[in-house]
């Protein structure tokens, strides 16, 4: 009958809607759901993937030794130019030529964070670390210089 | 103990007595205005605040905790935000009438206010039509809301507010019904009479299945009317931006966004008088000692425990549902509210005919 | 060029809705002419997040240009890179490990269920319900962290190389994958309960925006769009990649047309997607993750094409080589953009409510379109 369908339609109606309001009423009543983090506040807390990508640094041991050779690797795997290698001629103490790393200049405002360059150098010289804050007042502090000054290669790296 | 009734009666001592009896009139109006104004800022504040923290909780979020203690001021903030910024009045538009329509809203809520009872014996003006006066200055709003979107100059302004006319317009008949249906319990248009009628029951408990029909669909209708979700397809943002008030901005903005809060409570403590008892504290038969321990609670306190607590069912569906299509509302209202509240009235007759209620 | 504002000569209205419009998710422009509230006809503007990819791609290297896809369909990046790696191995013939076929459909059919989470959230929010944007984005969110813990990243991974993944995935990714998959299906029921059990929304959803299969298949609609007008067009069957043929799922596919077919089509896509993790994740094999490609990939001349499906559709790679380092030319065929143009088909006739509704349900992202 078509009263009697109305009226089924009526009340699966109410009871759809009350399903609906049981959910979100759980939730209002259980507020330990809630999941927001409170960034800055957990900043101290606060625990990035080991692999997580933030920026693209080149390791120094203690005797401020890196493992870069200048091979300009790197530079040809980027897709969007962030990296670029001023290289320089020293002299070993056989009295040859050799071409070595002078400057490796990083730019941070260009990099997309691919991972590309950290998969082609052969010697393990450079690594994504996980700072992620990245933001500063002028972008001119975005143009990184990765080897420290005064470091040099790695004894007994090609 | 105390009571609102108390500190209104001193005053009113206190000026007959030092300044005669028509000064003191004056002076009582004047009290009167400010404290309106005060009483709406201060639930623009409370309730703004309350519906971002209620809809934090139910969305898994914590909600404004930056300003004061808590996030409490962060309304505030919002509020000094909203008047410093500039209000444009958009080239091309009907400038009288784009300037006009927030004070308009404003105003109509302001009016709705004088009838209700705020606590026993506090009431601005006890009108002898108090509840039709509501439903008939409640209607006013549509006025500013079509204004809004006329002279905005805005074809989603425009849309916005036809769409709002048509809305209102038709979900003021059954939320009309639904007070009929109490007033036939009732058998008086006075607020006062209505609540002094609660005084052994509240009507929700004593109007058997036809109070609760009339209630739920008097809390639909007034959702409808007050343009919040589910049924906010004025504003509707994912549709036309934000519908009749999209180029308005500042304290023009400011004042529709209030008095949409306004109108909620309004609302709310019109359902809570009519089918709670207003400031009627809850009484059961004749259990005498757990009925003086309710006495004891004020009665403002009461009113509006009823009446947030209302507010907080309004908050709960508009963070729940979806949002209806402009037919689909339509077909809502006179497919299925008005034939059930006409039914339910019917039914309702008889039963004050044959005096079922307590 | 025809008139952007105002009325047309019959009187009817034209309103833009976008490029700025919270309906749109993204600068997507269209050109609505509205009869009163009927939409009757609707002109989509395109090219304002137009950004070349596929003349960038030619001066890429073929191991780069992977990474610039991922900025495409960015909802869906893990598998455009699948389908650009699948058309560089096709070139280079090149046998994937087994396990790295195994973890690239892992991760394949996680970057599905999180982009139909936040399809799902937002589709929800067109239609007027804030709350489940927020209870999709708490699954999305665990779905984002394993990807951080084993890609790196959280959109844009860049984790698919020719010849297999980038690195073996995270010791915890099993165990992880494994927890979110089990709250994941109840969560499914609350999604039911609160959004598709609704009577507002099926309102909202069933009857709104018809597509025909005829005109699914003649606008070349693709993925949930087409399946969910009966078109059987999912390309993890019928042109299986990778370890696609070896694993049990079931090709959702309504015949409604409407809104709310697309609507179960994706909630289905959804626990199919379960299933196939399932199915998956205790049976990874040992070995390498990596096949031995040379530094410098060199593709032979010819033209190569590889079909994926996204969550979105069938994303297409053609590439064209002359037989150097860098492709000579690079088409993508997108899902998105065909989807679009049977826009104006299926909201015709429709309210400006049952526009945003199925467009909702088209599951845009304008980068995807535009590239």
């Amino acid at each position: 009958m078509n009263i009697k369908k109305y009226i089924q339609d009526v009340f699966g109606a109410i009871q759809s809607l009350l399903k609906g309001m049981r959910v979100t009423g759980y939730y209002f009543l259980h507020p330990k759901e809630i999941i927001t983090e409170q960034y800055p506040d957990n900043r101290d807390s606060l625990k990035l993937a080991d692999r997580f990508k933030g920026e693209v640094v080149m390791l120094h041991d203690e005797n401020n030794e890196h493992a870069c050779t200048g091979c300009t690797a790197c530079e040809l795997a980027c897709p969007n130019g962030t990296i670029k290698i001023i290289t320089q001629f020293d002299i070993t103490p056989e009295g040859k030529k050799k071409k070595a790393l002078n400057t490796f200049v990083y730019h941070l405002e260009l990099c997309t964070m691919c991972n590309l360059c950290v998969e082609a150098c052969p010697t393990g010289a450079i690594v994504m670390a996980q700072n992620f804050e990245h933001s500063v007042y002028d972008r001119k502090q975005l143009t990184k210089t990765l080897n420290k000054p005064g470091s040099k290669l790695r004894a007994g790296i090609e | 103990m105390f009571s609102l009734e108390s500190i209104k009666n001193t005053v009113q001592n206190w000026l007959q007595l030092h300044v005669g009896a028509s000064m003191a009139l004056v002076i009582e109006s004047i009290l009167l205005g400010i404290l309106v104004i005060i009483l709406f800022a201060v639930l623009g504040l409370v309730l703004v605040f309350m519906e971002r923290k209620v809809s934090a909780v139910m969305q898994i979020r914590i909600g404004p905790n930056r300003v004061g203690p808590r996030g409490w001021l962060q309304t505030s903030a919002d509020t000094l935000k909203l008047m410093l910024k500039e209000g444009l009045t958009p080239d091309g538009a009907d400038k009288f009438l784009f300037n006009l329509a927030p004070f308009i809203i404003m105003i109509a809520a302001m009016l709705i206010m004088i009838p209700i009872a705020f606590a026993k014996n506090f009431q601005i003006w006890d009108i002898n039509i108090g509840v039709l006066y509501i439903s008939s200055v409640a209607s006013v709003s549509v006025i500013a809301i079509l204004m809004a979107g006329w002279s905005s100059n805005n074809k989603f302004s425009l849309l916005g507010a036809m769409r709002s006319g048509a809305q209102i317009i038709s979900y003021e008949l059954s939320a009309g019904i639904s007070v009929i249906t109490m007033v036939i319990l009732t058998q008086s248009l006075s607020v006062n009479e209505i609540i002094a009628s609660q005084e052994n029951g509240w009507w929700i408990f004593k109007g058997h299945i036809p109070a609760i029909i009339a209630f739920i669909i008097f809390m639909i209708a007034v959702t409808a009317e007050t343009n919040r979700a589910p049924f906010d397809l004025a504003e509707a943002e994912s549709e036309l931006t934000a519908g009749f008030h999209t180029e308005y901005s500042g304290m023009k903005f400011a004042l529709f966004f209030l008095a949409e809060y306004i109108n909620i409570f309004i609302v709310c403590a019109v359902a809570s008088i009519l089918f709670f008892g207003g400031w009627m504290p809850f009484h059961i038969g004749n259990w005498q000692t757990f009925n003086h321990i309710m006495d004891y609670i004020p009665s403002s306190i009461w009113f509006f425990g009823k009446t947030f607590l209302l507010i907080g069912l309004i908050m709960w569906f508009r963070w729940t549902f979806p949002r209806l299509r402009i037919d689909q509302l339509l077909n809502l209202e006179w497919k299925y509210l008005l034939p059930i509240s006409l039914a339910n009235m019917l039914l309702m007759t008889v039963i004050a005919i044959l005096k079922w209620y307590l | 060029m025809h008139e952007v504002v105002g009325t047309t000569p019959k009187g009817d209205f034209i309103i833009n809705v976008g490029p700025q419009h919270p309906a749109t998710h993204g600068v997507l422009h269209l050109v609505i002419t509205l009869e009163g509230e009927t939409i009757k006809k609707i002109e989509p503007h395109l090219g304002y997040i137009h950004r070349s990819i596929e003349k960038m791609c030619e001066s890429l290297t073929y191991r780069q240009f992977i990474y610039v896809t991922s900025r495409m369909d960015y909802l869906s990046a893990h598998i455009n890179n699948h389908a650009c790696a699948l058309c560089v191995e096709k070139g280079l013939q090149v046998d994937v490990p087994l396990r790295a076929q195994y973890i690239r459909v892992l991760l394949d059919e996680l970057t599905r269920i999180a982009s139909h989470e936040l399809w799902w959230g937002a589709m929800a929010m067109d239609v007027g319900a804030f709350t489940p944007f927020f209870y999709a984005f708490r699954e999305r969110e665990t779905i984002n962290e394993i990807m951080e813990e084993t890609c790196g990243a959280r959109l844009t991974m860049n984790y698919m190389v020719p010849g297999g993944v980038m690195a073996d995935i995270h010791p915890a990714f099993q165990q992880k994958v494994k927890k979110f998959i089990q709250q994941y299906k109840k969560k499914i029921d609350e999604y039911n309960e609160l959004v598709t059990g609704n009577i507002i929304f099926q309102n909202r959803m069933k009857g709104v925006g018809y597509l025909s299969p005829e005109n699914a298949i003649s606008y070349g609609c693709s993925g949930p769009v087409a399946r969910a007008s009966g078109v059987a067009c999912d390309v993890r069957k019928r042109y299986p990649y990778d370890v696609y043929n070896q694993v049990q799922f079931d090709e959702v596919i309504e015949t409604g047309g409407d809104s709310f077919a697309r609507y179960l089509v994706r909630i289905g896509e959804m626990q199919q997607s379960v299933r196939i993790i399932e199915q998956l994740i205790d049976a990874i094999p040992q070995g390498d993750f990596q096949a031995k490609t040379k530094a410098v990939i060199k593709l032979p001349k010819g033209e190569f094409y590889q079909r994926v499906e996204t969550a979105r559709g069938e994303l297409g790679v053609y590439i064209v080589s002359e037989g150097g380092t860098t492709p000579y030319r690079i088409k993508f065929r997108s899902p998105g953009f065909c989807n679009l143009s049977a826009l104006n088909e299926m909201a015709k006739g429709g309210k400006i409510g049952d526009l945003v509704a199925t467009m909702g349900t088209l599951d845009l992202v304008i980068p995807d379109i535009d590239r």
